[in-house]
This record gives C-alpha cells, sequence and structure tokens, in this order.
C-alpha cells in the first residue's frame, strides 16, 4: 500500500487516480499511523512553499515526515513535495522541511531559451530530462521521454544527489535524490505512459524494500 | 526546451461530444470519456473540453464527465464553456481539471482573471479569445477585434490590446480563436497569431481553421504559437495525433515523442 500524503496543497487525487490505473493500492491519507504502515510515501503538492509549510507544521506531519525519512521508508516528492524536501526557499523566504540539503530559487526574468526568446515563467509544458545516473526509478523509461512540468521555482540540492537535468533558460536540476528518497520536479501522474511507468517502478521498489529482506 | 503541445478541442453538449462548423449544425459523435482516452494513447499533450450545453440545470452531467476523464487519462486538460465565476472554476479544478478557460465571461467581467489566477495559481487560468478581422480603426488599430457569442457580437475592443491585458490580469496561457479562419479547414490566421505570440510573454494557443498538420507547422512556426488546437482533423479520424506529431518532427518542429505504449495494469 502506497499512502499519499494528505494536506491542503496537494494534487492527491491526480496521483490515486493513476496509482488505481495501475493497480497499485493506495490511500490518501494524514495519519501516523497510516503513514508509518505503508510501504511508500508519496509527497504531492501544489501551490506556494509557505502555505504548504504553515500546513505542515500545523498538522505536525512535517514532524512525520522527518522521523518516516530517518526510519528508511521509501518516499517520492512530487513538484511543491519535491522543494520543500529542502532547506530553504525564495518563495516567501521560507525554511522548509529540511530533510535533503539545499534551496529553492525562482526562475530569473531576465533568461532566454535557445532561439533567444525570453522565457516563459512558469516553466510549464512538456520537457526532456538530461540523466546524469541511472537509478530505478527510470527503469525502462526512454532517455527521449518528457515530462508535464509546471513550477516557477527550481530546486538546487546537494550536486551529489542530482540525478537529471532539465533545460529552460538554464539547466536545472529535475530530478534528485538517493536509494529510497527521490523527488520529481516535474507531475509523473500527468506526464502519460512515462510518467506512470516511474509511478510503477516506485512501488516496486517499496515493496521489495518491505518484503525483499524475507524473500533472500 | 519546452515541446509544442498538440490539444484536440472536445465541444461537449449535454455529455456528448459534438463538432460545429461555424458553430452552426452540430452533430453527434459520441462519448467524450472514450475520444478522449483515443487521443491520450495517440500522444495528444493535453485536451481541451469545451461544454457547450445551454441549460445551467445540465452542468451536472458535465462534471460527471470531467470526473470521468480525469480518471482515464494521465496528460493535463483543461475545461471551459459557461465558467464565469470562481466557484465555477473551482468546481472544475476539483472534478480534475488541470486548466479553466475563460472566454465572454472575462470580456465582460476582466477581475475574473485576477481572481482565478489568485484563487488557483496563473498557470490554472486560460483565456480563450474569439477574434475578428475588422477595418483598422483608432479603437481598434491592429484590425482585430474581440467578439463573443461565437462572433455575432462585436466588444469594440483590440485583441492585442486586450491579450496584454489578460496578461497583466494574470492568465497563464492565450487561446486565440479566429472566428474568420474557424471552420474553415484553410489554415490558422497566421498574422493574428503570431501579432498577439510576439506582444505577449505567456504561451499562445492558436485555434481555429487546422485542414492538415501543415496548418499545424505553420502556427507553431510562422506563428509562434506554442501550442496548436485542432478538431475536425482529428475526430473524424483523418490524421492520427501521431501521424500530425510525425509530420511536425519531420517539418523541425520539437514535439514530445511517443516513447512509451499505454502502461497497463
Amino acid at each position: 500500500m502506497l499512502s499519499i500524503l494528505d494536506y491542503e496543497a496537494g494534487n492527491q487525487t491526480s496521483v490515486l487516480h493513476a496509482l488505481q490505473h495501475l493497480g497499485i493500492p493506495g490511500q490518501v491519507t494524514a495519519r501516523a499511523s497510516d503513514l508509518f504502515a505503508s510501504s511508500g510515501i508519496i509527497f504531492p503538492g501544489v501551490g506556494a512553499a509557505g502555505q504548504a509549510m504553515r500546513e505542515l507544521t500545523n498538522s505536525g506531519l512535517a514532524r512525520v515526515l522527518g522521523d518516516l525519512v530517518a526510519l528508511g521508508k521509501p518516499l517520492l516528492g512530487i513538484c511543491l513535495g519535491c522543494q520543500i524536501l529542502l532547506e530553504q526557499s525564495e518563495e516567501g523566504n521560507v525554511e522548509t522541511l529540511g530533510l535533503v540539503n539545499g534551496s529553492s530559487k525562482r526562475f530569473s526574468n531576465d533568461l532566454r531559451d535557445e532561439n533567444d526568446r525570453l522565457i516563459s515563467i512558469p516553466h510549464m509544458g512538456w520537457n526532456g530530462l538530461r540523466l546524469k545516473r541511472r537509478n530505478p526509478l527510470f527503469k525502462g523509461v526512454s532517455p527521449l521521454a518528457e515530462f508535464y512540468f509546471v513550477h516557477s521555482y527550481y530546486v538546487e540540492p546537494d550536486p551529489d544527489l542530482v540525478l537529471a537535468y532539465t533545460r529552460h533558460g538554464l539547466e536545472f536540476c529535475s530530478v534528485y535524490g538517493r536509494d529510497g528518497l527521490w523527488a520529481l520536479q516535474f507531475h509523473p501522474e500527468k506526464s502519460g505512459p512515462a510518467g506512470l511507468t516511474i509511478l510503477r517502478n516506485f512501488y516496486k521498489y517499496c515493496r521489495q524494500a518491505k518484503f525483499g529482506d524475507r524473500t533472500c | 526546451m519546452l515541446s509544442k503541445r498538440v490539444i484536440p478541442c472536445l465541444d461537449v453538449r449535454n455529455g456528448q461530444l459534438t463538432k460545429g462548423v461555424k458553430f452552426k449544425g452540430n452533430l453527434d459523435i459520441g462519448d467524450p470519456v472514450k475520444m478522449a482516452r483515443r487521443y491520450y494513447e495517440q500522444g495528444a499533450d493535453e485536451i481541451v473540453f469545451y461544454d457547450i450545453t445551454a441549460s445551467a440545470e445540465k452542468r451536472g452531467i458535465f462534471l460527471d464527465v470531467v470526473e470521468r476523464v480525469a480518471m482515464n487519462i494521465f496528460i493535463p486538460f483543461s475545461v471551459g464553456g459557461g465558467i464565469s465565476t470562481v466557484a465555477d472554476m473551482r468546481a472544475v479544478l476539483r472534478a480534475g481539471a488541470e486548466k479553466i478557460s475563460v472566454n465572454s465571461a472575462a470580456v465582460t467581467n476582466p477581475h475574473l482573471i485576477s481572481e482565478g489566477a489568485e484563487a488557483f495559481g496563473s498557470q490554472a487560468i486560460v483565456v480563450g479569445m474569439d477574434v475578428k478581422q475588422t477595418a483598422v480603426s483608432a479603437q481598434i488599430p491592429s484590425g482585430y477585434e474581440i467578439v463573443i457569442q461565437g462572433g455575432r457580437k462585436r466588444m469594440g475592443m483590440d485583441a492585442i490590446a486586450w491579450a496584454v491585458c489578460c496578461e497583466q490580469l494574470g492568465a497563464g496561457e492565450i487561446c486565440v480563436n479566429s472566428i474568420d479562419a474557424d471552420g474553415t479547414k484553410e489554415g490558422y490566421e497566421l498574422n493574428l497569431t503570431r501579432t498577439i505570440a510576439d506582444s505577449v510573454r505567456i504561451p499562445v494557443i492558436a485555434s481555429g481553421g487546422a485542414g492538415s498538420p501543415a496548418h499545424m507547422l505553420d502556427a507553431l512556426t510562422k506563428g509562434r504559437a506554442s501550442a496548436a488546437l485542432i478538431a475536425s482533423i482529428v475526430h473524424y479520424g483523418e490524421y492520427s495525433i501521431s501521424e500530425i506529431k510525425d509530420f511536425l518532427s519531420a517539418g523541425g518542429c520539437k514535439v514530445r515523442p511517443l516513447t512509451d505504449a499505454a502502461v497497463a495494469p
């Protein structure tokens, strides 16, 4: 069972629909007991970082997320979730969860694309990735696949954790993580078959992490 | 670099699909959820649904369609038609749409754009505008005038000025529909599309007049649009989305390739 974190800044229903389509058991929940009992956590998010952080802090979920990560519970951050796993965001200059070293920055207004036109902000639409390192999330995903992005801020995590880059006026980190803790700047639940493959790979990883030891 | 988007547009009346030519003589061609699913599998980058149901009491049928679409396609989709309040916007976004599209209601009440952007973010607000060519005047310096009610009512507003205004109010995208070209299948109004794309920084979607993939290539290159809206050229099976994308790609236009087969459970 995967748990989709329920708080007032999410696109939880879209993620749940994608899991249902894949036949993956999933639930939208904010209960700590559910979260600890599930094999993995999906941490979605849309909206502003400050608002989301207030929600997470007031509800106690910020602390629960910290405990889950400390315990090694597999976690997948999506979009705003990807940004607030880091320490700080330029969006309202807020302190964020600090579960991964790094911060979020705003796309600068004067950035230009390959055709020397000013970039649009938010970065919205389909864009590709330049994978820096192989990782289980992208197993079976074509290197040519594109993903759906909607964001005005981008992440700058610890360089050792960067897994993929994307270009929009500049090259920014679009995927980071290490085994069991990943974050995607794009929306896998809205990125067609390639995005669904990533969600399924995450579920496979979670199952192996939970039951793998017994079968060995 | 962002890919250019191919966006099929589905008109829905009483929960069923229609496709009008010059907004007249609509005829039923089927189930919107099935059609959306087909376009999703063919590689559509986004889908637009317009609710052209006349009566407000049948609104529930349409919201049910939106919910079923959200369960069946895993790409963004937007919803327009009959949206005139923030509450209307909230209802379709809750039902699972990523974006809402406002048209005539924004012309009569521009604050709808800023209220929507404030409540849901600019990325969720698309402003659709119907445009008709007219004589150049002090009031309409570009010769492109905003019209509503399918072109029957002229608003005395310059289309370029209105596009700039929409961007300032917080629109995330502008969909430019040429009433003169709509339904002709003779190509998009390229000059109009380009003039608006050069006047704003937000993405412009070209609409009205697509009769072939070559028309779409023109809109996305010469017209400088970020996306091309299509209807009849795909609804009647003349072209599939994948054939269109192959053509665009061969023409040097960057589009999202179809790399993976639809993922089954």
